[in-house]
């Protein structure tokens, strides 16, 4: 991208604090505060349903929050919206470009919108294409497009104001793993070029390749904020997969494997299996040593790298899964494991 | 803490002349997606040849003595409700439209409010101008000759072709506040039938009980078909001429305002 006028890295792209926003009796979004330093990639992390789309759509003015407030470069996206909406690029978990017509009349209609000449338009939309890699698909209408390259497209859309702040929803869901590399480099070129990024996703790798840093997000609230290395940290570096082979054996495994690593232990839906964060490595060969004193016999044991579930469970209590059947949030278990 | 190291001039309102543009652009845009799906044409032109065909010549012995005398009276009432049934288009196509990802962007930027609804209403026109022309046409190789001529017919296709763009207002608002476009034909369908068949424009009003003729002559489609029929066979720019008009400001002025604020209500 040719020029940019960069913030100062002192500015907050994002101040949100305690947005609520409720569908019916369902409070999809319970309280969010995000701060967002401009110039930086920020990852709101969470399963499906926790919010951060909603969340999104208050912060890009396309919802109206029902509490709290919120500021995009200091502007109130209630009471200044159309300002707001100078200042940001929104591209949506579905694909927000118009499926009938081509990849340049898509481009040159956006453009038009934004205020530039016919002109202007058709250069603009050119050079998007050549950047994005679309050019030789610029005639054809989108629906013959792969997932990828409506994707692209839709970033490329959103990048036509060179709007200082970016927000993406999910922007590799359902993409290939070398189309998302592609993406991800794409992300990461948006900001060496001064726009900050907001970004959701469900992967924590995707996290972990992006982001600055990350909150978490579950059932409406932020759970945790911090830098990917922070939050790893409170996670564990990895995580204990344990597999047992008589399955009546399952509660008393799992209460000397909290015992012994002294964490919480999870164990799956198919059963049979127990999974817990790995904090320190050396504790496993006294873990192992109490099993069999237990008398209890593995039938696999395998170390992995932190999933999402894993970050859930040691920051929430609860499994992803388990979204729906749990109790209410309480706000101790936030600080726990900020300390 | 305001942005000022943004080089950006930001206003927080957009003016009439914004608006104006940004309907424009949303306009073409709704032209060139007729232009890439023509089928979306065929109740246009369909409709207008079979139903000029069809009354004529049930209707016209028994009405006017012959076909050809009954022609001044059903062309202006078969355009009237070819051109007003067309619109109910705008609604449905409104309502697919906007359960697409690409009216969230058109929310997030800053352009008027107004413009994609305006705009997708605009370009409709074009819709009624194939619907008016055909009917017309139709008209004409049946033996039609409006004594007022090209120009008067040309004013009264305008006038046709504004009102119905002001009346798709109404079903773009159904279309905005219905969960799905079949329900927004249904209820569209269902205010037009009484409203298109209880006016004037197949049979004489006089024929007609005294109850029903006092909503015939109530009813706003008479005064527009009478002002179309008083401009192509006589002439005249009559009462109903101005009466349709201002109907049609009316309804605008009512139905733009609510269609956009529950287009923006809409999550």
């Amino acid at each position: 991208m040719i020029h940019r006028t960069i913030p100062n890295n002192g500015d907050w792209a994002v101040e949100a604090r305690g947005l609520i926003k409720n569908f019916g009796e369902n409070r999809a979004v319970n309280g969010v505060n995000l701060n967002v330093r401009a110039g930086t990639i920020y990852g709101l992390l969470g399963p499906n349903g926790a919010g951060k789309t909603t969340t999104i759509r208050m912060l890009a003015t396309l919802l109206r929050p029902d509490a709290g407030s919120a500021h995009i470069f200091g502007h109130d996206v209630m009471k200044e919206s159309q300002v707001v909406r100078q200042l940001i690029g929104v591209t949506g978990q579905y694909a927000s470009v118009d499926e009938s017509l081509s990849a340049t009349e898509n481009l040159v209609i956006f453009s038009r919108l934004l205020g530039l000449s016919r002109a202007e338009s058709k250069r603009k939309a050119a050079e998007l294409l050549e950047e994005f890699g679309l050019t030789e698909a610029a005639k054809r209408p989108l629906k013959n497009f792969s997932g990828g390259m409506r994707r692209r497209l839709d970033l490329a859309a959103s990048l036509i104001s060179q709007p200082p702040l970016i927000f993406l929803d999910e922007p590799t869901t359902g993409l290939d793993p070398r189309t998302r590399n592609q993406m991800w480099d794409t992300i990461r070129r948006l900001v060496s070029t001064g726009s900050t990024v907001l970004l959701t996703t469900q992967y924590l790798q995707e996290a972990d390749e992006l982001a600055d840093r990350i909150a978490v997000i579950d059932r409406g609230i932020v759970v945790a904020e911090g830098t990917v290395d922070e939050l790893k940290s409170s996670v564990g570096r990895s995580s204990l997969h344990l597999r047992i082979e008589n399955s009546l054996d399952i509660g008393v495994a799992r209460h000397t494997v909290e015992r012994v690593l002294n964490v919480k232990s999870n164990v799956s839906s198919e059963g049979g299996k127990i999974t817990a964060p790995m904090a320190d490595a050396d504790r496993v060969a006294d873990l192992l040593i109490a099993l069999r004193e237990a008398g209890i016999h593995l039938a696999e044991l395998s170390v992995q790298k932190p999933t999402l579930d894993e970050v859930f469970l040691t920051i929430t209590g609860h499994g992803v899964n388990e979204n729906a059947s749990s109790a209410p949030y309480e706000m101790p278990e936030v600080e726990e494991i900020r300390g | 803490m305001k942005s000022t190291s943004l080089n950006r001039q930001l206003k927080n309102n957009t003016g009439l002349g914004q608006a104006v543009r940004n309907s424009l652009t949303m306009a073409y845009r709704g032209l060139l997606k007729i232009r890439r799906t023509p089928e979306q044409l065929f109740d246009v032109t369909l409709q207008p040849i079979i139903f000029t065909l069809m009354f004529t010549y049930i209707f016209g012995g028994a009405i006017s003595g012959n076909v050809k005398n009954y022609l001044p009276v059903i062309i202006p009432g078969i355009l009237v409700q070819t051109v007003i049934t067309t619109s109910i288009v705008t609604g449905v196509q409104l309502r697919e439209d906007m359960d697409k990802g690409v009216f969230d962007r058109f929310k997030s930027l800053p352009i008027a409010r107004i413009a994609p609804l305006a705009g997708a209403l605009l370009a409709d026109t074009i819709r009624y101008t194939i619907a008016t022309v055909l009917t017309f046409t139709m008209g004409y190789i049946m033996g039609y000759r409006p004594d007022g001529g090209l120009g008067y017919v040309v004013i009264a296709a305008i006038l046709v072709i504004v009102c119905s763009w002001s009346i798709s207002w109404i079903f773009a608002f159904f279309g905005v506040i219905a969960r799905t476009a079949s329900s927004v034909q249904g209820i569209s369908m269902l205010a037009l039938f009484p409203l298109t068949f209880l006016s004037n424009a197949f049979v004489p009003v006089n024929t007609m009980p005294d109850w029903l003729q006092w909503f015939v002559k109530m009813n706003p489609l008479s005064h527009l078909i009478t002002a179309v029929r008083d401009l192509v066979n006589n002439t005249i720019i009559g009462s109903d001429f101005v009466i349709s008009l201002i109907g049609a400001a009316v309804i605008v002025a009512i139905f733009a305002p609510i269609t956009v604020r529950a287009y923006m209500r809409r999550t």
